[in-house]
């Protein structure tokens, strides 16, 4: 049911994987000389179309992560391949959805979901940008500019922004994590109902474990920092996951385990060396 | 609740708030609560008691010289009918202008650059720092070498004093430009130039705008200087030759006046660029 991806996955298979994190280790220098060590040895294949999920504690290390496999950052050591091709920096093919909130305050919502598509004509270019818009619930609202909108519509005009680019893989930084609890669960659903349209491959992180496990198909637990990955679940429940299964219960306990369980290691060692 | 005597509770609360949103205590006799709590009755009460103030002042010292309001008053009629007052602030206003407008397309672009890049930074501050404390009133005398008496030398004066706030109000602005906004050009592949038109002179526009209105403050203040000594028109030498051909206070003080005027009407017409701006951002004025 819910495997390591050693396992289950073909990470070996390098022409499967859309996006492979190989071995990318994160060192952050302060001016004082004290190292902040933030990824140690980060191995993820991620298949075409698959939703993955990172979850792990706060400051763990998941942006910084997603920054590096997003190609606005260098890591310390290792690499990114995408379609087999290392990462030099960001691209219209990888769109990313920043979690402190990116819409142009500037633009209206027409113009904020059109912004990646200058070099299309013009009429198609509207077709595009309208089609995004109904999608993603937001019609009668293209001229609105994003101080006159909630929180949730703004991350939905995030949202069509990166879709109507039409990119192979979105990454999205905790976007949900600015919403009060009834906007996420709604924007959840919405977010997966896009996704079975297109099928894009995502990689979504969240520090929610039931925000996970409701999306993603498969979810990768980071432990503290220094983060390294801890344990893969793949979730092979049908959507829409009832949060009261035995296998949802189990699948739940076993991630909060593999978080608590490093937890407790560190605290055995440490007491093993004093 | 209220004294208005409104039965329904709720609207009463409504009423309440639409009459005085500060929330103070209900209010008694809307119209005269307007009167009181408007942003006309007590600026004219302390404005009327200035001018009290002025004139008993001017009475009790029994000085010739020094006009009471009225001279004021009387002095400011006497420019229209000679039509000195209309050229005069026309002859101002013109050399602001371009001054201020030959500063704004010298010092917003070159300051967006030294915002942006920290090789320019690096380069030019030193130099632009040393040349920024020297006021714009030190360089009169190589004005009238350079330019003579002609409009030219004011011009260049004003430009002096408005580039420099300008220079540096658009260089902070480019470095408060959140990095997100950045990214997300640097993501969806943004072309330089696209990045500088799409991105940051929309992002920079509210504070270079702020930067601008209070740098027209300063070169408002910088003409009048100017024109005391290098030509012969203009508020400035309205002034000074007021007083020069013929110890004239009243009209001295009347040249004040308008300057002070003048000078707030400038500032209204840029807060209101502002705040178009800001309505634009938030109410949907289309642009496209
Ligand atoms: N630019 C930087 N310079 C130095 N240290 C940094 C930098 N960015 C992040 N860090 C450190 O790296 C660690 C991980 O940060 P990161 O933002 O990746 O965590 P996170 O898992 O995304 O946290 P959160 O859940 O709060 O978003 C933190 O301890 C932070 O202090
Ligand atoms: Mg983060």
């Amino acid at each position: 049911m819910s495997e390591p991806a050693q396992g289950n996955a073909p990470s070996n298979d390098l022409g499967q994987a859309a996006v492979a994190v190989r071995d990318v280790w994160m060192t952050y220098s302060s001016p004082e000389g004290a190292d902040i060590r933030v990824l140690e040895q980060v191995n993820i294949d991620v298949q075409q179309g698959e939703f993955i999920c990172i979850v792990g504690p706060s400051g763990c290390g998941k942006t910084t992560l997603l920054n590096i496999i997003g190609g606005f950052q260098a890591a310390t050591r290792g690499e990114v391949l995408v379609s087999c091709k290392q990462v030099h920096g960001p691209d219209p093919r990888r769109i990313f959805i920043f979690q402190e909130g990116s819409v142009f305050p500037w633009l209206t919502v027409r113009e904020n979901v059109g912004f990646g598509l200058s070099n299309q004509a013009r009429t198609e270019r509207e077709r595009t940008v309208q089609h995004y818009i109904e999608m993603v619930g937001l019609s009668g609202f293209e001229a609105a500019y994003p101080r006159e909108l909630s929180g949730g519509m703004r991350q939905r005009v995030e949202i069509a922004r990166a879709l109507a680019a039409d990119p192979e893989v979105i990454y999205m930084d905790e976007p949900f994590g600015a919403l009060d609890f009834f906007t996420r669960l709604k924007m959840r659903t919405d977010l997966l109902r896009i996704w079975k349209q297109h099928r894009k491959t995502v990689l979504f992180v969240t520090h929610e474990i039931d925000e996970a496990i409701q999306l993603a198909d498969r979810v990768v637990v980071l432990s503290r920092r220094p983060a390294t990955v801890q344990l893969v679940v793949a979730v092979d429940l049908p959507r829409p996951r009832d949060p009261d299964s035995a296998e949802y219960l189990q699948m739940r306990l076993r991630i909060l385990d593999a978080i608590g369980v490093s937890l407790r290691t560190g605290l055995v060692s440490e007491d093993a060396a004093g | 609740m209220t004294a208005a005597g409104v039965p329904n509770p709720r609207t009463t609360r409504q009423g309440d708030q639409a009459i005085n949103p500060l929330g103070g205590r209900p209010v008694k006799v809307p119209y005269a609560s307007w009167f009181l709590r408007s942003s006309v009755l007590l600026p004219l009460l302390v404005a009327s008691a200035f001018l009290l103030t002025w004139d008993g002042i001017v009475r009790l010292s029994g000085s010739e010289l020094f006009p009471k309001p009225l001279d004021v008053w009387w002095g400011l009629g006497e420019l229209v009918k000679k039509g000195l007052l209309l050229k005069y602030v026309v002859a101002s206003l013109f050399r602001v202008t371009w001054g201020f407008t030959l500063a704004v397309l010298v010092g917003v672009p070159f300051g967006l650059l030294l915002g942006w890049s920290r090789y320019a930074q690096e380069a030019f501050n030193p130099l632009i720092q040393a040349f920024r404390p020297i006021s714009p009133i030190a360089w009169i005398p190589l004005a009238i070498l350079w330019f003579g008496i002609s409009d030219a030398a004011p011009i260049f004066l004003i430009f002096l004093a408005s580039v420099f706030p300008i220079l540096v109000s658009s260089a902070a602005a480019v470095k408060s430009v959140p990095t997100v906004y950045l990214r997300v050009a640097q993501n969806f592949g943004l072309t330089r130039s696209q990045l500088v038109w799409r991105v940051i002179l929309p992002a920079t526009l509210p504070q270079i705008l702020t930067g601008l209105r209070i740098t027209l403050g300063v070169a408002w203040l910088v003409v009048v200087a100017a024109e005391m000594i290098a030509v012969n028109s203009g508020l400035g030498y309205l002034i000074i030759d007021a007083r020069n051909a013929g110890k004239r206070y009243d009209l001295v003080v009347a040249g004040m006046v308008v300057i002070g005027l003048i000078g707030w009407l400038l500032d209204l017409l840029m807060r209101l660029a502002e705040r178009f701006q800001a309505l634009k951002w938030a109410y949907g004025i289309r642009h496209e």
